[in-house]
């Protein structure tokens, strides 16, 4: 019990600390001076830290070292307590809302999926929209990283923390000798490209509130929006080509980032396979893609294909979500691709979800490696990649997740099929929901949105966008026995 | 001279074979007293066990009055600490250092004066490595040695039916190839040195030494015998020093496979070669050496530290069907009774090596040193100073010069341009001359024929 009870001392923590997040809508009502809405932020911030005050309170005897499987907990509790937090000001400003959709807002934030329940997103007051898009910009970067760097000050060591947040196969090599000053360096790389992200989108002609939302969106790989049409609001080719470079750079590994920044070399990208995988493929699709919808006749000249097709193939395959047109209207083979695109693209370490470039490599160089097996029975042959010998262990673990991925997927599909949601629906909801993209296909689509869903399809999706955030193992080994023996 | 030589390995060994034949005073330190007893029941020298970087083992072994330090033992780092004591305790004049770490090497300015203080670096396996691809590059030749870095080259081939000039006297040659500058140094028939003239007629079977500029190896290669195809895959025995580099450096542009018999070895191996298949197994394992195809190799290079092995590795692909196999052997005895017979390529590292090296022991501004014919012939590659006046060779048309008769000037590089070495070429001061002598007994007299007088200074 006392483990449990560490752990609620810490999140308790954060809770308060995560009530600061409320400034932002806070100062928006006060600008846009919408009393009603200013005093509902108001008071869910005060209940934010009171709740999290009154945890800490209670269990402060308890406080303590976390080790690594409270670590493990502590992850899973933080993605489902502060999404039940963040809650309030939805609950209080839309009183029409159920909890069931809120909370699927806000986790749909909180793991940057995006997928949203609520319609008429151009008449919610500014603070709410503002709220939805912090909400996925603090989750982009994984909330986690932020805790990685303000808890270890209040004396709580937080190396197993990140370890928990990326089981991934990757980034071995620390980028600087101190967790915190990683998570530190990291997190200043997220908040400098976002500023950079707000600075052009405003440039290329979007107010304010539109420019930080969005821009909120594209580095979280979020798909919210503050209009019901997404990007096709806008129709600027300006607008959707800042977005899909941002949308990019967010795709990539951001340690790449701060490798580049740090060392003042454009070179160090060059290093990164996994980035340039990520990049090479997403190139190689929308051409793809233009051609086939050229082909098709969808599009009636291919520069027309071309915008379209790489603005939302862009924002799938990295997970985003914003999308510029209905591209489930486009014929099934292009959705499809940029589907499976969003279980595979992007590189780990970014704000993306799915199996990731890398594991998608590790696995292409395995099969490779089972060839030149059958080929050459006495061959050495290790798994390598950007140069980088790759233990079996690690693949052995990868191959493990890519058994988990697809058996989540395949479970939940299910269940939304014996609630009697449509196959393309259930299916690509569960993709969509999993790989923390956005938008599925048929009535989940980009034209729709998850409101149809009843509340069971709800909570399925829900509980998909966690366990896609959290990698599966980390949500899936709190439901194994051995986790709760001593 | 007086040589002090630091670590008594396989390197350590030749080399003070080598000096010592050469009339040198050659002391050996090495930690390890049985190897050090092995020499001195062999050779003509003092030997000494202790510690190479400590000082008082250096000043017993009489560094005070050496005139040129050798330190290859098998730690980078011990032959540098050797170097710097050298200099800044007892102001040796010449340091030699044996580093292999590319990590080193990278950084030059780590040699000089003001750190440690090593005149010259060498690395055998490098050079080693450079000859075994050279020999992969042109498969029809029997030795390509390098001089002027590369610019000139002197190649050992053995003349076979087919082969245009075959049966032809040598004048041929220019008439065959107006446009290409190429000169015959040395014939060797039934291992019997010839002095080359215009009449001498090629006969199938002769070993020929020519001397061209490096972009014509081929186009002469291809006077002396009907060529091959060109090597594309590679079989490499042994992932040790020599096979690893090696493979590092045929793998972008051949197919190449390793064969490397200690697991934990295969598994660094594969980690640092990125095209190279690694193979996990016994060179001599005809097995695996077939399931390999070797049959279907180009050059099959047994490497392995293990003459024994080498050989039976070689001699078991060249039954398959590899087209040409190496084998690296370290007993000299085995090389002269291996080499053109079933294997193609005896090598001895030792011969290969020791040139780098007695370039700096000679006499004379020598740039490089080969040693040829197992150490019979040599060639040498001279820098010439001085004028007219103080020099027997500058300003002087070759057929003034007076060389001793079995040495013969075989080019000479002039800053980027390669000149063949006709009797009408006048020698300018800075020019390196390439002189190949068939017999080692005549180079001290080519040394000193090319040493300025005292009064140039």
């Amino acid at each position: 019990m006392g483990r449990a009870l560490t752990v609620i001392n810490a999140l308790g923590l954060m809770l308060v600390v995560f009530s600061i997040a409320y400034v932002m809508p806070v100062a928006s009502a006060l600008i846009s001076g919408d009393m009603p809405v200013l005093l509902d932020f108001l008071t869910a911030m005060l209940w934010t830290a009171a709740i999290g005050g009154g945890m800490w309170m209670v269990t402060r005897s308890y406080k303590g070292e976390i080790s690594i499987r409270h670590g493990y907990l502590l992850v899973v509790a933080m993605w489902t307590a502060m999404p039940a937090v963040a809650t309030l000001p939805l609950l209080l400003v839309l009183p029409d809302l159920s909890f069931t959709d809120a909370y699927f807002e806000t986790m749909s934030g909180l793991t940057t999926t995006g997928a949203t329940v609520l319609t008429g997103l151009d008449l919610l007051p500014p603070a709410v929209n503002i709220w939805r898009h912090e909400l996925s910009w603090l989750g982009g970067m994984g909330i986690i990283v932020l805790a990685v760097a303000v808890l270890p000050l209040l004396g709580i060591g937080g190396r197993q923390l990140f370890k928990a947040e990326t089981p991934g196969p990757m980034k071995n090599a620390a980028l600087t000798p101190r967790i915190t000053e990683t998570a530190r360096n990291l997190w200043l790389v997220y908040l400098g490209i976002t500023i950079a992200c707000i600075a052009a989108l405003k440039w290329v002609g979007m107010n304010w509130l539109d420019a930080i939302c969005h821009a909120f969106a594209a580095m979280s790989l979020g798909a919210f929006s503050t209009h019901d049409a997404s990007i096709g609001y806008f129709n600027s080719p300006a607008i959707e080509a800042v977005l899909m470079v941002f949308m990019l750079l967010a795709a990539m590994n951001f340690a790449t980032h701060f490798m580049a920044v740090r060392g003042k070399s454009i070179k160090l990208y060059l290093l990164d396979v996994e980035g340039l995988s990520t990049l090479g493929l997403v190139l190689i699709s929308c051409i793809g893609i233009a051609g086939f919808l050229w082909w098709k006749g969808t599009y009636p000249d291919f520069l027309t294909a071309l915008r379209y097709a790489s603005f939302n193939v862009v924002s799938m395959a990295t997970d985003s979500g914003l999308s510029s047109t209905n591209f489930s209207l486009w014929p099934i083979f292009a959705p499809m691709w940029m589907l499976f695109l969003s279980c595979i693209t992007v590189s780990s370490g970014s704000t993306g979800g799915g199996i990731k470039m890398i594991r998608t490599l590790v696995l292409v160089k395995q099969a490779g490696r089972e060839f030149v097996k059958l080929l050459h029975p006495a061959a050495i042959n290790p798994m390598k990649i950007g140069g980088q010998v790759i233990a079996n262990s690690v693949v052995f673990s990868v191959l493990g997740f890519i058994f988990l991925y697809f058996m989540s997927v395949a479970t939940l599909t299910f269940a939304l099929l014996i609630s009697g949601l449509d196959f393309i629906s259930a299916f690509s909801a569960v993709i969509a929901c999993i790989n923390n993209a956005g938008p599925g296909l048929g009535v989940v689509g980009p034209a729709g949105n998850y409101g149809v869903l009843t509340d069971f399809q709800t909570w399925v999706c829900t509980f998909a966008m966690l366990i896609g955030r959290l990698e599966i193992f980390t949500v899936l080994i709190l439901f194994t026995p051995q986790f709760w023996k001593r | 001279m007086k040589i002090l030589i630091l670590g008594a390995g396989q390197v350590g060994s030749t080399v003070a074979e080598s000096l010592v034949s050469e009339a040198n005073d050659i002391t050996v330190v090495d930690s390890d007293g049985a190897k050090l007893a092995l020499l001195q029941e062999r050779l003509d020298l003092r030997t000494l066990i202790g510690s190479a970087s400590h000082p008082s083992v250096l000043e017993q072994a009489g560094i005070v009055d050496t005139d040129m330090l050798l330190a290859v033992t098998q730690s980078d780092e011990i032959n540098m600490v050797a170097c710097k004591l050298a200099y800044s305790l007892y102001n040796t004049p010449t340091r030699i250092a044996r580093i292999r770490s590319v990590d080193f090497l990278s950084r030059p300015e780590l040699f000089n004066k003001d750190n440690f203080c090593v005149d010259y670096s060498i690395c055998p396996e490098q050079i080693l490595t450079e000859y075994i691809s050279k020999l992969i590059e042109f498969p029809e030749a029997l030795q390509v040695l390098q001089f002027s870095r590369g610019k000139a080259s002197l190649v050992a081939v053995r003349a076979f039916e087919g082969g245009p000039l075959v049966g032809k006297p040598l004048s041929v040659l220019h008439d065959n190839m107006p446009h290409i500058d190429a000169r015959v140094a040395a014939i060797f028939r039934k291992d019997g040195p010839l002095i080359p003239e215009g009449s001498t007629v090629v006969e199938d079977g002769d070993e020929i030494f020519f001397i061209a500029a490096t972009r014509n190896i081929r186009s002469v290669l291809s006077e002396m015998r009907r060529m091959d195809k060109p090597s594309r895959r590679v079989m490499i025995v042994g992932g040790g020093n020599i096979g690893r580099r090696l493979a590092q450096a045929l793998e972008r542009d051949y197919q190449v496979k390793l064969i490397e018999y200690n697991k934990k070895s295969c598994e660094k191996l594969a980690g640092e070669l990125t095209n190279t298949l690694v193979l996990n197994g016994d060179g001599t394992d005809e097995k695996l050496l077939q399931q390999e195809n070797v049959g279907e190799v180009d050059v099959f290079c047994a490497l392995t530290n293990d003459d024994e092995n080498n050989i039976m590795s070689a001699l078991l692909a060249k039954q398959a069907g590899a087209r040409k196999v190496i084998a690296l052997i370290n007993r000299s005895a085995y090389v002269d009774l291996l080499q053109g017979g079933k294997i193609d390529i005896a090598l001895s590292p030792a011969q290969v090596t020791i040139g780098s090296l007695l370039a700096y022991v000679r006499q004379g501004d020598v740039a490089a040193v080969h040693s040829l014919r197992r150490g019979a012939a040599e060639a040498l590659e001279m820098i010439v100073h001085g004028d007219r006046k103080s020099s027997k060779v500058v300003g002087r048309r070759i057929d003034e010069i007076d060389l001793p008769k079995g040495a013969t000037i075989g080019a000479v590089v002039r800053g980027d341009e390669v000149v063949m070495g006709h009797r009408d070429v006048i020698i300018e001061a800075e020019d390196h001359v390439i002189v190949f002598v068939i017999n080692k007994a005549m180079v001290k007299k080519v040394e000193k024929l090319f040493q300025v007088k005292l009064g140039f200074f």
